[in-house]
């Protein structure tokens, strides 16, 4: 996966709430089986009206989505983080997330960011009174960046942090430990269940 | 101190655990379909490695199966390219796979109980956020992303960290007509689709005692709509009862020493939940949902709400963009909406028992002039046991139509969809804008209220009839 360490661009507000993962990608695209292509799909059938927020002028080339709770709820299709990061997001920041999502994020190198809902929502309108401003997100500080608007902490757990820093991809590190995986199977109860 | 029952799983299951890591889980059982499972499959042949446990692994096609013709090739090229992808990642990496066609096939979430593969005190994973439905047998059961299902594949595990738990408590009995799916739509009205985050929910009291295990599985399958990866439900008799005799599960002196382990999957007297929450199961009535997502719901007998009556102006402004979408006036009471299709299957609500009893309420009766029915079984082997009982004549003699097993119109990749502006009344779990095709509407209710809303129309519970 793409290492995350620090990184600066403009931002765009979505100010809705349940943004759900059938709205960041409409099932439709699901249908493919490649890893790319799913910019596409991003938030499709919003994209459709002119007015919609990714549409306008001011926000093209934003990098950072700054949207309403319950940011990435429904279905576990990694599909949405891999749309989001195609089309040019490296963050996400929400009050909440769904938990799938932002677990699909830190696989992928997407940094999900939790901030409180009031804190999202002076973002929100910072970016709106000045889309061009731009934010700085330091992952090994876990900070988040405005200049003259000083700094936001996020949390994020160490070994995430250090996973996303470090581009670290979670099967290669979990391989480190296939004798541990081995002698758990040995315990196994014998009437357990076979697909075969 | 005492353990909570999604303790106790995941205890038994830590393969390794160290400070300041994530604990590494061990997984019994992985469910694989179509959709999810392809940039697994290449991941692995990227980096050459192989399956770990091909046996603890099972695949089937679901997604984007057509329902009228099972039997010929998929219409839709691109469908049919996934679907393929999937039979030649199985045939590679030797997983069972059951196809379209074939007797074994159905929706991940039915066949994996069916089979008795789901059994109390395992570890279930699926690319799929309805993978909660398995939590109903006692198992720690969620969904993964496809980084996941590769790492399922590779190693057998997950890299976890453990959940908080939550406990819905719901005493008493529900009155005559309210059914599962009523009261997890309650609930979920109750605690909001973020009231679950972060947590596994422990569902316990008498009312869920007194479920089936068909019920058990319909609440454990909209966890995810509360925001929790996984719903659990203690194993008992009811649970026993179902599995006996089922093809995997174990038999003889295995069938005692699993039932006697079982026995011990509840949560202690003295185990504590970071959050509880407890409901009076006679206060539930039959429930609906008005929007667009599976928080924004009420009674079947109460109005659309009013937008300005919400004090949280986050809540406010989504319930203002709901009623839009949705096309629906704030006051109008629930009865009052009208709809054009009738769609009765899912995870949620395609097992046997759910279509007995959508058939009960349209025996001898009408689907509406005007509106078009489905019904989807979750599974073939539901299918023929639906035929077998003679439900399909039933269905068929009311003028609905019976198709064959797949996710259908719950998600609308095959070509069972809305189109846009028309408004279903829908037994699946998901009310998001577009989920049953572009610009469609969806209200969730039981497949009770479903048949009943068939036969006048518009929104009704089988009392109205
Ligand atoms: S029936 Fe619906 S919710 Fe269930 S697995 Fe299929 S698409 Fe997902």
């Amino acid at each position: 996966m793409e290492a995350f360490t620090t990184h600066t661009g403009r931002a765009v507000p979505l100010r809705r709430s349940n943004v759900d993962t059938d709205q960041i990608i409409p099932a439709v695209w699901l249908k493919q089986v490649s890893r790319t292509g799913f910019e596409k799909g991003l938030f499709a059938a919003w994209r459709e009206d002119p007015e919609f927020v990714l549409n306008r002028p001011e926000y093209q080339g934003a990098s950072i989505l700054v949207a309403g709770p319950d940011f990435g709820t429904g279905s576990s299709r990694e599909h949405a983080v891999w749309a989001l990061q195609q089309y040019g997001f490296r963050a996400v920041v929400s009050a909440r997330f769904g938990d799938i999502f932002r677990n699909n994020a830190t696989k992928a190198g997407l940094l999900p960011i939790e901030l409180p809902e009031a804190n999202v929502e002076r973002l929100q309108a910072k970016i709106e009174a000045n889309p061009a401003k731009e934010f700085t997100i330091d992952l090994s500080r876990r900070e988040l960046r405005c200049d003259e608007d000083g700094v936001q902490s996020f949390e994020i757990d160490d070994y995430t942090r250090w996973r996303l820093l470090e581009g670290l991809d979670d099967i290669g590190l979990t391989l480190r430990h296939t004798d541990e995986i081995t002698a758990y199977e040995e315990g196994r109860r014998s009437w357990l269940p076979v697909t075969a | 101190m005492g353990r909570t029952l999604a303790d106790k799983v995941y205890d038994a299951h830590v393969v390794r655990s160290a400070e300041g890591e994530p604990d590494v889980l061990y997984i019994d059982l992985h469910l694989v379909h179509e959709v999810t499972s392809p940039q697994a499959f290449d991941g692995l042949r990227m980096a050459d490695r192989a399956i770990r446990r091909p046996d603890l692994t099972i695949a089937t096609e679901d997604h984007n199966v057509p329902t009228t013709d099972i039997l010929s090739p998929i219409a839709d090229p691109v469908s049919r390219a996934q679907v393929e992808t999937l039979r030649k990642n199985c045939a590679e990496f030797g997983v069972r796979l059951h196809p379209m066609g074939d007797a074994g096939q159905g929706i991940v979430h039915v066949i994996g109980p069916q089979l008795g593969l789901t059994q109390p005190g395992m570890t279930v994973v699926c690319g799929d956020s309805h993978t909660s439905t398995h939590g109903a047998f006692g198992a720690l059961a969620f969904g993964i992303g496809t980084s996941e299902v590769e790492h399922v594949l590779a190693t057998q595990t997950l890299s976890q960290r453990r959940p908080k738990m939550m406990a819905v408590t719901v005493n008493g009995t529900l009155p005559y007509g309210v059914t599962a799916k009523d009261l997890i739509l309650a609930v979920i009205a109750r605690i909001g689709t973020g009231g679950g985050q972060g947590h596994v929910v422990e569902y316990r009291g008498e009312a869920i005692r007194a479920l089936s295990m068909e019920g058990r599985m319909t609440v454990c399958n909209m966890s995810i709509e509360a925001g929790a990866r996984a719903g659990m439900i203690a194993p008992d008799e009811t649970t026993f009862a179902y599995l006996e005799g089922r093809p995997h599960a174990p038999s003889g002196d295995d069938w005692e020493a699993a039932k006697e382990y079982w026995r011990s999957l509840h949560t202690d007297d003295d185990a504590t939940f970071d959050k509880e929450v407890v409901i009076d199961a006679a206060e539930l009535t039959p429930f609906v949902t008005w929007g667009t997502n599976p928080g924004q719901g009420v009674p079947l007998a109460a109005y659309v709400p009013d937008p300005a009556a919400y004090d949280d102006p986050t809540q406010r402004s989504a319930a203002e963009r709901a009623l839009e979408y949705m096309g629906l006036t704030a006051g109008t009471p629930l009865r009052d909406v009208a709809v054009d299709t009738v769609f009765v299957g899912s995870c949620t609500n395609g097992r046997i028992e759910d279509l007995r009893a959508a058939a009960d309420v349209i025996k001898g009766r009408k689907v509406a002039d005007g509106v078009r029915m489905l019904v989807v079984p979750g599974s073939m082997k539901v299918k023929a046991q639906a035929e077998e009982e003679g439900l399909n004549e039933v269905f068929t003699a009311a003028g609905a139509e019976w198709r064959q097993a797949g996710c259908s119109m719950c998600l609308g990749m095959n070509p069972d969809q809305l189109k846009p502006g028309e408004r279903s009344a829908s037994t699946s779990n998901r009310n998001f804008e577009g989920r049953q095709g572009k610009g469609g509407r969806t209200h969730l209710v039981s497949p009770a209220v479903a048949a009943a809303t068939a036969v006048t129309g518009h929104l009704a519970a089988p009392a109205d009839l």
